[in-house]
């Protein structure tokens, strides 16, 4: 179990390291730079020079990311290039909104997404299973922009009970949670259409298996043989879906940002990208590859824990 | 803590550059009551209450140091914070504001400018060092200011402060429209001893500093002291909602009372509903297709002409615009001083292009044009132009590009694309376009007896005959120039129905746009 914690962490290491070139070779590669971006409708080409030169933006391209890195390894994740203000409070502050969508909306997730498969599954065929299945394949294919627009209409426009944004209340958005919940029903609508599914599948498949019938052939109480011995198994699979679901929130969710006005990490991504502002992109990018190597691994950890003679290929 | 090592602007800066100008009434520069917009259309100033006005923003970026200002959403705040020396009216001629008045030597090259008695936020009056320094600071050539390029006719080594509240300046040329310059996008008066201006900004404006949370939030409260009359509103909070639906919706939930830049079909749907009010502000942004007059096929003048031809400009201001707005003449600035009207207005005609397109040796003529989503109407506008083109033979092949580096892509690249700009006045749209050392030469025209003409209108001190000048150097684009414009779009805002004393004849960065010092909440 060390060994393979060992592995993935390396391995994850390496990954973040090629998620970071990539992402530098790719914002390189973009038409224009971040002072062509600023320069805007004033191209004016000697001002374009001066910005680029104020920028550091005239030196070498491996120059640029030698010392960003050389920054990294102390801590330091550079400025913008655009304010000149710290990365690391670009990614503060927008990691604030995105972190309580994601703590609420997963909050909610797991056992509306757990109850609904599992009960599903015990109903399997049979009425409550249809209508589950046949609902959370609907909403799920709905997408977010569509499905926000049509709760804003409807419970912030035309019946006034929630606010339609979260305009102008900035970083105090607990302070007012009436503005959350919209957000969050967005969040919540596909993951659990998702994961309650996922549970269901691997619940009716468990319940189905040999080792259940067994467990009931031998007397073990029905309610015993579904949770300890056929819902673990069907967990397997739904922890690492679940990790990709916070690894999806807390990288920002731009579709919802935007249309509820909630500055969180995509809408700094956003921004930067469009803005060719490099050294917050790649901060951002460490960022979300640091998220997404340690949420697979504690996926993977869970899954083998639940499952060990299933092994997990590290 | 801001950095002062980059200014420079961010990219949504086309939308700050682009002003708008009403084509009546030259608004006074004291912003009287007349011409408001809202339900009941004035009536008497009511004291109080706090205003949120939704605005697309920066990000993170956002910052409120004046001389920065490059989005609308910086320039209203700037403009609550700062004032310039002077600001343009609805015809987009300079209004003294912190000049009381200016006044120029014989031959135009020196010009005494007189401050009004006002006050900064701190207490200190605003004196001729603070107009030098804020001037030096922002033609710095170390920076790289967005007024800079405004500011360069003056010899700021030259020029001093003859007194207190007077300033001589020295200019490197004779330039008759050096008001022009005083009011030009971001030439705001900051003091000399300014600090932080994130963290307490110190302007002379009718706001003062409250709080700032880059790309959220920024709320300024009253200026008592304000020297063209305190502000009717308690509190202005500048919120920052970058999507045109979330800004509606805000104004629809009464989350904010006013909602800057929204889209005609937006406009439509609310126009006359009696749930919110829309204000549109009539010639606001210039729509164009540049031809580069410097390369074939559109260094034959004929071929030009065809292309004007070939528009229909009242199926373009329909299709790309969505029918909020009018159209234009080819030529920028219509209904701003000297904006040449007399002209016939062009209108498609289709047998006369072919015919001209053939004289030139055109015929089967195929071009590129470079559009974008950079701007609303860009590639609407594009595929619109294609059909029209398409039934004089020509044919267009639509190249769509980076929004992101739209603006310098086009500036040498390519033959023929699509163009927009905000009101500035005529004289400031040909010296930044139109000259042979202009900065910005979309069209590259450049002709010396053009540019000739340009520096007699700057040397011609009586105005009637500076008008002729201009007259004539629009006869000459109007006939041969490389921007076919076909349209002026107007700019959309919304306001709760309590919000009273929105100027209409307010093209977006005149002096009356966004100006909260004169509006109430009834």
């Amino acid at each position: 179990m060390r060994s393979f914690v060992a592995r993935r962490l390396t391995l994850g290491l390496v990954q973040i390291v090629a998620v970071v070139l990539l992402v530098f070779a790719l914002t390189e590669a973009l038409p224009g730079d971040a002072a062509v971006a600023l320069a805007g409708d004033q191209p004016d080409p000697a001002r374009i020079a001066a910005i680029r030169e104020a920028m550091d933006l005239d030196r070498p391209a491996y120059e640029r990311l030698a010392d960003w890195a050389a920054g990294l390894l102390q801590g330091d994740f550079g400025t913008s290039l655009t304010s000149g203000r710290p990365v690391a409070q670009y990614i503060a502050d927008g990691f604030g909104p995105s972190l309580l969508l994601a703590t609420l909306t997963l909050a909610l997730l797991v056992p509306l997404g757990f109850g609904l498969g599992v009960l599903a599954a015990r109903h399997e065929g049979r009425l409550i299973d249809r209508l589950v299945s046949s609902v959370t394949l609907a909403v799920y294919a709905v997408p977010e922009f569509a499905l926000g627009v049509l709760l804003v209409t409807v419970f912030a426009l035309k019946l006034a009970w929630l606010p339609p944004t979260a305009v102008g209340y900035g970083t105090d958005l607990i302070g007012h949670p009436a503005v959350l919940v919209l957000p969050v029903l967005v969040l919540l609508s596909r993951p659990v259409c998702s994961l309650s599914r996922l549970v269901r599948a691997g619940m009716v498949d468990a319940l189905a298996s040999p080792y259940a019938a067994h467990a009931r052939r031998y007397g073990v109480p029905g309610a015993r043989v579904r949770y300890a011995h056929a819902l673990p198994n069907a967990l397997a699979p739904a922890a690492q879906q679940l990790a990709r679901t916070i690894d999806w929130l807390l990288c920002g969710v731009i579709v919802v940002e935007a249309l509820f006005v909630i500055p969180g990490l995509g809408t700094v991504l956003l921004n930067a990208v469009a803005e060719r502002d490099v050294p917050v992109v790649q901060g951002l990018a460490v960022v979300f590859g640091v998220l997404t190597v340690v949420l697979n691994l504690g996926a993977d950890v869970v899954a083998y824990r639940l499952t060990p003679r299933a092994g997990v290929a590290a | 803590m801001y950095d002062e090592r980059f200014p420079g602007l961010r990219r949504r800066g086309f939308l700050a550059a682009t002003t708008g100008a009403a084509a009546l009434a030259l608004a006074g520069c004291g912003g009287g009551t007349d011409d408001k917009a809202g339900t009941g259309s004035g009536g008497t100033p009511k004291r109080g209450g706090r205003l949120r006005a939704a605005f697309a923003g920066g990000g993170a970026s956002e910052t409120l140091d004046p001389h920065l200002a490059n989005l609308f959403a910086d320039v209203a705040r700037a403009k609550a914070l700062y004032d310039k020396l002077a600001d343009y009216g609805a015809d987009l001629s300079a209004q003294p504001r912190l000049a009381e008045q200016w006044q120029s030597n014989k031959t135009l090259d020196r010009w005494q400018v007189t401050l009004r008695e006002a006050t900064f936020h701190d207490g200190k009056p605003v004196t001729a060092q603070d107009v030098l320094h804020s001037y030096r600071r922002i033609a710095d050539p170390k920076q790289a200011f967005r007024a800079k390029a405004s500011l360069e006719p003056i010899d700021l080594d030259a020029s001093r402060a003859t007194n207190a509240r007077t300033v001589e300046f020295v200019l490197k040329r004779p330039t008759a429209e050096f008001p022009n310059i005083l009011a030009a996008f971001g030439a705001y008066i900051v003091p000399e001893h300014a600090g932080d201006f994130d963290k307490k900004p110190i302007g002379s404006g009718p706001f003062r500093f409250v709080s700032f949370t880059p790309g959220r939030s920024a709320v300024f409260r009253r200026n008592e002291d304000y020297w063209d009359g305190a502000p009717h509103l308690d509190e202005i909070e500048f919120v920052v909602a970058n999507e045109e639906s979330a800004r509606v919706n805000a104004l629809l939930a009464g989350q904010v009372e006013y909602a800057h830049e929204l889209n005609p079909t937006t406009a439509r749907a609310h126009e006359g509903r009696g749930q919110i009010e829309i204000v549109r502000l009539r010639n606001s942004a210039m729509q164009a297709f540049c031809m580069k007059t410097d390369r074939p096929p559109f260094d034959d003048k004929r071929v030009r002409e065809a292309f004007f031809l070939i528009a229909d400009r009242k199926e373009l201001v329909a299709g790309a615009l969505s029918g909020a707005g009018e159209v234009g003449n080819d030529l920028f600035g219509k209904g701003y001083e000297y904006y040449a009207g007399g002209l016939p207005q062009r209108e498609q005609d289709l047998d006369r292009a072919r015919a001209l397109l053939k004289q030139a040796g055109a015929e089967k003529l195929k071009v590129t044009l470079d559009t974008s989503a950079v701007a609303a109407g860009f590639t609407e506008a594009a595929s619109i132009f294609r059909d029209q083109a398409a039934k004089a033979g020509v044919t267009i092949d639509v190249k769509t590009g980076s929004k992101d580096s739209y603006w310098s892509d086009i500036l040498d690249g390519g033959t023929l694309c699509c163009y927009r700009s905000g009101a500035m006045p005529i004289e400031a749209h040909i010296s930044q376009r139109l000259l042979t050392d202009s900065t910005t030469n979309a069209t590259q025209w450049r002709h010396k007896d053009f540019d000739a003409l340009y520096q007699q209108a700057q040397s011609t001190r009586d105005k009637t005959e500076r008008a002729a000048v201009y007259e004539r150097m629009q006869r000459r684009l109007y006939t041969e120039g490389g921007f076919l414009i076909w349209g002026f779009a107007d700019w959309i805002l919304g306001t709760s129905r309590k919000v009273r004393g929105v100027e209409t004849k307010a093209p977006a960065n005149t002096l009356d746009w966004a100006r909260f010092d004169k509006v109430w909440l009834a």
